[in-house]
């Protein structure tokens, strides 16, 4: 079946809101009921058909053509199917998703993934700060599924992780892993200040580490059959990550500060 | 009425008759091919027959390692059990004394299915709080810290109510040398098949029983009517140039699978012909009204 395509007409002059704009939302409308959505974030109105050029198809797959850090929500709460963004969005793509498969091939903004619960999302370029990571006032950040990241990743990636997996293909700001619950964080480029800062539980893995704070203490050096399995599940999606994860690597227990029972690995 | 003969080897017009039972499978990795071979050895020691043993367990087969989830030499485990509760406290109490305490060993589930059976769900508890559980997509993992390391073990596995236990050839044969034979080239041919397992020693058992006793204490006795030196003097199912009588018994994953393993027997015996092997091939059953599953030998000929 085609995909229903958006194609963006120009540069909003505001903020959008795109979360209606998901597949379990979408099914069964026709391509009129889809233009009259309002996706407005201040009094001026803006339905969906004054800014995409729309291109019906089965709901089940949305392409929006061209993109634009204006474009926040999209794929909120995904549950299935696939949207696929082939240029920017704004903050928060992915939000709250629990299935499907979401790509953004360009660059998107705060708290990409922020609570996800399962499915793929993948950011092509660069990720803002917070991803993955909880609004403020929620308990806990991402909870299940596989989140990639080609490019970079802001500060704070993977706050509050619960479950799930993070790979950062890039370089992630300060603060990676900070308060991690459990999961898995891998960053394959440089890493900023603090990893893994008052983490309680879960797995970070730095290709690159920066000096770690001492409240990580060296467990030795080690090839856990562990980090082998994950490498192969990774193999498809991400082949650095894989080859880093079959090294020998070096394992630091922390935060000693919190409940000390996370690990950051890197290379031996 | 006239046996059917195949290459000189006289085939009863008979069936093996078995039985429905749960059934498992387990993939166990370790650093080297002998220590994969050794913890699944131990794992499926003791485990001739649900009578005694609990369950019944063998190797399936080894897997390179290229084909394994860590990378690693493996080997697959079948563990089969009459009821689900029984077969998973072996599946657990196997894996706990036999995998988890072998050098470098990991444990990974290795049958699909809706119906599970825990292993690291209990095992992890050996963890003593140290243990990490990791998931990644709809699979979850325990590592369990141990003295040379980690144990890593699947939370679960997959659980078959379509095992079938019981298929069996009964290799008859002038003396013990050429029966034995037969019976070593059938199991042979057998342990090819994938999705079952042969769990007598070596997959030969020389002590087959019938029903019943003439003591009350005993369920089963002495299968009289096969036992040679009793040719004689009890109501014998043996012909006059038969002196030895060895049954292979199979458990396998489906229905499918038995047969096909009986069929590979089958074929190796008769390959091997009447001068240098068995004269007769039969199969055990209880009159058909037990078992709900028959494989008949004339189907199953070459």
């Amino acid at each position: 079946m085609k995909p229903l395509v958006l194609a963006l007409k120009q540069e909003p002059d505001q903020r959008l809101d795109l979360s209606p704009l998901v597949p379990h939302l979408l099914d069964g409308k026709s391509a009129k009921e889809i233009a009259e959505i309002e996706l407005q974030t201040t009094r001026e109105k803006i339905a969906a058909g004054d800014i995409f050029k729309i291109r019906s198809g089965g709901a089940g797959s949305i392409r929006f053509e061209g993109g634009s850090l204006r474009l926040d929500n999209v794929g909120q709460g995904l549950k299935s199917g696939e949207i696929i963004v082939e240029g920017d969005c704004g903050k928060s793509p992915g939000r709250k998703m629990s299935g499907g498969n979401l790509v953004v091939a360009g660059d998107c903004g705060p708290f990409a993934g922020s609570a996800m619960s399962g499915g793929r999302l993948e950011i092509g370029g660069d990720a803002g700060d917070f991803l993955a990571a909880p609004l403020e006032g929620e308990m806990e950040g991402m909870t299940g599924g596989l989140l990639i990241v080609r490019g970079n990743a802001g500060e704070r990636a993977g706050d509050r992780l619960r479950r799930g997996t993070i790979v950062i293909e890039g370089a992630a700001g300060d603060f990676p892993g900070s308060r991690m619950i459990a999961g898995t964080l891998i960053v394959l480029k440089d890493c900023g200040t603090l990893p893994g800062y008052l983490m309680r539980r879960g797995t970070i893995v730095l290709a690159n580490p920066p000096e770690l704070a001492p409240t990580f203490v060296d467990c030795g050096i080690h090839e856990l059959a562990f980090a082998k399995v994950f490498a192969g599940l990774l193999r498809d999606e991400s082949r650095a990550a894989a080859r880093l994860l079959g090294r020998p690597l070096a394992r630091f227990a922390g935060d000693m500060a919190a409940l000390g029972k996370g690990e950051i690995f890197f290379p031996a | 009425m006239r046996p059917m003969k195949k290459n000189g080897v006289r085939i009863d017009d008979s069936f093996a008759e078995a039985f429905p039972m749960r059934g498992t499978a387990i993939l166990i990795t370790a650093p080297t091919r002998r220590w994969a071979l050794q913890a699944a050895t131990t794992m499926t020691g003791f485990a001739t027959s649900v009578i005694g043993c609990g369950a019944e367990a063998g190797i399936d087969g080894e897997r390179s390692g290229k084909l394994t989830p860590d990378g690693r030499p493996g080997v697959r485990v079948l563990v089969f059990a009459m009821s689900s509760d029984t077969l998973e406290t072996q599946l657990v109490n196997r894996a706990g004394q036999c995998v988890l305490t072998s050098p470098g060993s990991a444990c990974f589930a290795d049958l699909e299915g809706a119906d599970r059976l825990p292993i690291g769900d209990s095992l992890r508890y050996f963890g003593d709080g140290w243990q990490v559980s990791k998931k990644f997509g709809d699979r979850h993992f325990w590592r369990v810290p141990v003295m040379d390391g980690e144990f890593l073990c699947e939370a679960t596995t997959g659980l078959t109510k379509k095992a079938v236990g019981g298929g069996n050839l009964l290799i008859m044969g002038a003396t013990p040398e050429t029966t034995m034979r037969a019976a070593e080239l059938a199991v042979d041919a057998m342990n090819e098949v994938e999705g079952v397992i042969l769990p007598f020693p070596g997959g030969i058992v020389r002590s087959g029983s019938k029903v019943g006793s003439k003591y009350k204490a005993m369920m089963a006795s002495t299968n009289d009517a096969y036992c040679p030196t009793l040719r004689g003097a009890v109501k014998t199912s043996l012909d006059e140039d038969i002196g030895c009588v060895l049954e292979i018994v199979i458990d396998g994953l489906t229905e499918e699978s038995v047969a096909e393993a009986m069929r590979a027997g089958l074929a190796a015996i008769v390959k091997l012909g009447p001068d240098h092997g068995a004269v007769r091939v039969g199969a055990g059953n209880y009159g058909g009204k037990l078992g709900p599953f028959h494989f008949h030998l004339k189907d199953l000929l070459p």
